[in-house]
């Protein structure tokens, strides 16, 4: 029976969170963008230790149950929607097992699980990060050079990893782990891409950069250099064998159809953090929007900002529909790509045409308008730019295989 | 608790409208339009899905209970066959909800058994006025209090199946308020002049009416003397025609996906080519969001919640959706898309509609 009634429990979950984002990251959200690469460890310790107390981490929300639905994934996008309304940057700070956490989730075993995540539950603030991209490829994930050999009781991994979410945070500011994508087969192709759990203080392993970024300026996007670098043998997520020919690609994918509805959350709490301050002015001027008179008597202001709600509304129920799916355990790889496609542009125009709309206050630091439409673009790029999506929807109606549609 | 999935009862009611959808309005749609003229029999075996009496309660003579959602889910079935004739077979509806969601007893229980028949029953509302400010909210067809009476003026077009319609809402600015009028057939004072000739919607029974001193006994104001609920009889049009046109666009994209696969180009088909798997994709995602915006907007009516920014947004959404999936179908089709043996331009034509034209459908 459809309904979009929203859970109570859900609805108990982000009483605190919405106080969080309005007291403790909203006002630090300006603060944050202009000391770049200064650590939000107020707001850290106090999800930290709110996880701690309730047992449900704000960034990967509480473990999947075994089987049957849930609503894990319902849950966190709504949590990271209102987080991301208090400053999306400051939210990717979140500690806990987050994108590293996902990958873990689609790939590894049951004991893997319980060793690499039972660190989420206790003791002080961890995070989890995955190195895919390296400096030559990008949405060609399949074309990673970074290599795993074994040598007896372990992997030996070299290579170069960039654009890690939290890289820093993940492997010098607390005992977390790094998911790193290696080839154990170099010639064969996806087949041989596997994910390989680094824990911090691995020998071998260097952070060697933090970028600086347009937006989302609080959250560490970092270099990783892998120099020989052995882990354990059962670091391997899932078998290591290179049997089924797309099965380390797979894992990779499904845990893009975990973390995309997450993204577009991401991008559509700043959409919405814009459209709501543009209507705050907006009525302080004077100016209302007359919802249900035809567009062509609107003024112009009307029709955009009527437009902008339309498409925000639109971009957050497909979010919800790939969640949702997620959480019935049923195949959700084209709605999340297309939730994906949806919020990416959705916040992209949103936040610009809030600039627009507000001409010089728009433009201003003094608000913090101009910061969204920094913030915002990150979403149309990483996990899976907005392209790679379009060609993920656009394979599964046509029915056309990667070789298929290029 | 969300779901995004129909019940089981509502699926049969979809699998039921999209049979007749494929096999009857869609094999005449295009005759239709040429004709400019609905095949009477197709119409009225559409009566045959039950729809409307299935939305009527028992104590008014049908055998179930409104539900916007499961209106929604079969208006965009119809709609993906024929807009025309998706128009023609639930015109009853123009009347027949209204009443049910605004009427007073007496009228329900008087009017509504009319609805329930075993075959074909049209109904009519008479909302759009033929200038360019057109505003339901805003009429510039007036009634006024006079005595027992209402007299209402004003002129009318684009009114459903107005020759063949026993009753006709008719709605008039009243002391500036939009309000209903239940107006029999042959009532003096209304005259059904010419048919309307517009872009699309060629196949559809669409007219003008002028209303001139047209006397209505106080009694069929909608609603009695309470009046009527206007905001919800919109919402409840807006989210019919957002249906709709995520039925046409959906017929739109599904042709061009099959051709984009079938139409070779430089050695290969056209859909191996990002420049068209780029644009189905676009066509693909924002079908499913209207469709989502369509749903949640209904179940707020159900609901009997506040619907009037969701219902708009969502038609709002939904317009501009439509136009944009059967253009990019006609261009996907190349200058086969222009051309009127394929039937991708008439869905472009038709839905241009939806962004001009209110209150023609409703669930």
């Amino acid at each position: 029976m459809i309904s979009f009634d929203r859970p109570k429990e859900i609805d108990d979950r982000l009483a605190f969170v919405r106080q969080t984002a309005k007291t403790q990251m909203r006002p630090t959200a300006r603060h944050f963008d202009e000391h770049e690469h200064e650590v939000p460890w107020d707001f850290i310790n106090l999800m930290w230790d709110t996880a701690m107390r309730t047992g449900q981490s704000f960034r990967s929300g509480q473990p999947r149950p075994e089987e049957g639905p849930s609503l894990v994934s319902m849950t966190l996008v709504h949590v990271i929607e209102t987080l991301s309304w208090g400053d999306a940057g400051i939210y990717l700070c979140g500690p806990g097992a987050g994108l590293g956490g996902a990958a873990i989730e689609a790939t590894g075993t049951k004991e893997q699980k319980q060793r690499f995540l039972a660190r989420y539950r206790e003791g002080k603030p961890k995070w989890a990060s995955m190195a895919m991209t390296e400096p030559h490829c990008g949405s060609d994930t399949a074309a990673i050079r970074t290599t795993a050999v074994r040598d007896g009781d372990h992997w030996v991994l070299n290579g170069e990893k960039i654009f890690v979410t939290s890289g820093h945070k993940s492997l010098i500011d607390s005992d977390g782990l790094s998911v790193v994508w290696a080839t154990v087969d170099p010639s064969a192709g996806r087949a041989g891409m596997k994910p390989f759990v680094v824990e911090a203080g691995t020998p071998g392993l260097k952070v060697t950069k933090l970028e600086h970024k347009m937006g989302i300026r609080a959250s560490d996007t970092a270099s990783l250099v892998l120099d020989n670098c052995r882990i354990p043998l059962d670091n391997l997520l899932g078998s290591a064998d290179v049997v089924d020919k797309t099965k380390g690609f797979k894992g990779a994918m499904a845990t893009f159809d975990a973390t995309r509805p997450a993204v577009a959350a991401s991008a559509l709490g700043i959409a919405r953090a814009s459209l709501e301050l543009l209507k705050d002015i907006l009525t302080q001027e004077g100016v209302t929007i007359r919802y249900g008179t035809p567009r062509n008597l609107l003024s112009s202001i009307e029709r955009d900002v009527v437009e902008m709600e339309a498409q925000l509304r639109a971009a957050w129920l497909l979010t919800l529909r790939a969640a949702w799916l997620m959480d019935e355990r049923r195949s959700n790889t084209i709605e999340s790509s297309s939730c994906k496609v949806k919020a990416g542009d959705v916040v992209t125009r949103i936040t610009q045409k809030a600039v627009e709309l507000m001409g010089p206050l728009g433009y201003s630091r003094k608000l913090l308008l101009e910061k969204w439409m920094r913030d915002a673009k990150i979403n149309d790029l990483f996990e899976g730019t907005g392209q790679i999506n379009r060609l993920i929807v656009a394979r599964r109606i046509l029915g056309y295989s990667s070789q298929e549609l290029k | 608790m969300y779901s995004f999935e129909p019940s089981e009862e509502q699926l049969m009611i979809v699998d039921a409208a999209r049979k007749f959808a494929s096999k009857e309005l869609r094999e005449h749609a295009r005759n239709a339009d040429e004709k400019g003229d609905l095949a009477a029999e197709i119409v009225h075996s559409g009566w045959d899905l039950g729809l409307l009496p299935a939305s009527i309660p028992e104590e008014y003579g049908g055998f179930g209970e409104r539900s916007a959602v499961t209106g929604v889910l079969a208006a965009e079935e119809l709609a993906w066959g024929d807009l025309s004739g998706a128009l023609a077979v639930s015109s009853a509806n123009l009347v027949a909800l209204p009443l049910l969601l605004s009427g007073s007893e007496e009228q329900k229980k008087e009017i509504l058994p009319q609805f329930c028949s075993d075959s074909y029953v049209a109904g009519s509302a008479a909302v759009i006025e033929p200038r360019y400010d057109f505003d339901a909210a805003n009429l510039k067809t007036t009634a006024r209090a006079d005595g027992d009476s209402y007299v209402i003026n004003g002129m009318k077009c684009d009114v459903p199946c107005a020759a063949e319609s026993e009753w006709m809402i008719v709605y008039a600015a009243l002391d500036g308020k939009t309000e209903g009028f239940l107006v029999r057939k042959g009532t003096a004072g209304v005259q059904v002049k010419e048919r309307d000739q517009n872009m699309g919607l060629k196949a559809c029974p669409l007219y003008s009416v002028e209303l001139r001193d047209c006397r209505v006994p106080r009694s069929q104001r909608l609603g009695g003397d309470k009046g009527t609920n206007f905001d919800v009889i919109a919402s409840s049009s807006r989210v019919a025609l957002a249906a709709m046109a995520v039925g046409v666009a959906r017929a739109a994209y599904e042709y061009a996906l099959d051709y984009a696969k079938k139409r070779q180009a430089f050695g290969e088909a056209i859909g191996r080519r990002q420049s068209i798997a780029f644009m189905l994709a676009e066509m693909f995602i924002d079908i499913e969001a209207a469709r989502l915006m369509t749903w949640e907007a209904a179940w707020l009516l159900d609901e009997k919640r506040d619907a009037h920014r969701e219902a708009y947004l969502a038609k709002t959404f939904a317009d501009d959706m439509s136009l944009m999936v059967t253009d990019r179908a006609v261009q996907a089709l190349g200058g086969h898309g222009y051309i009127r043996e394929y039937p991708v331009e008439m869905w472009l034509r038709n839905a241009r509609g939806f962004a001009a034209l209110e209150g023609i459908a409703i669930v």
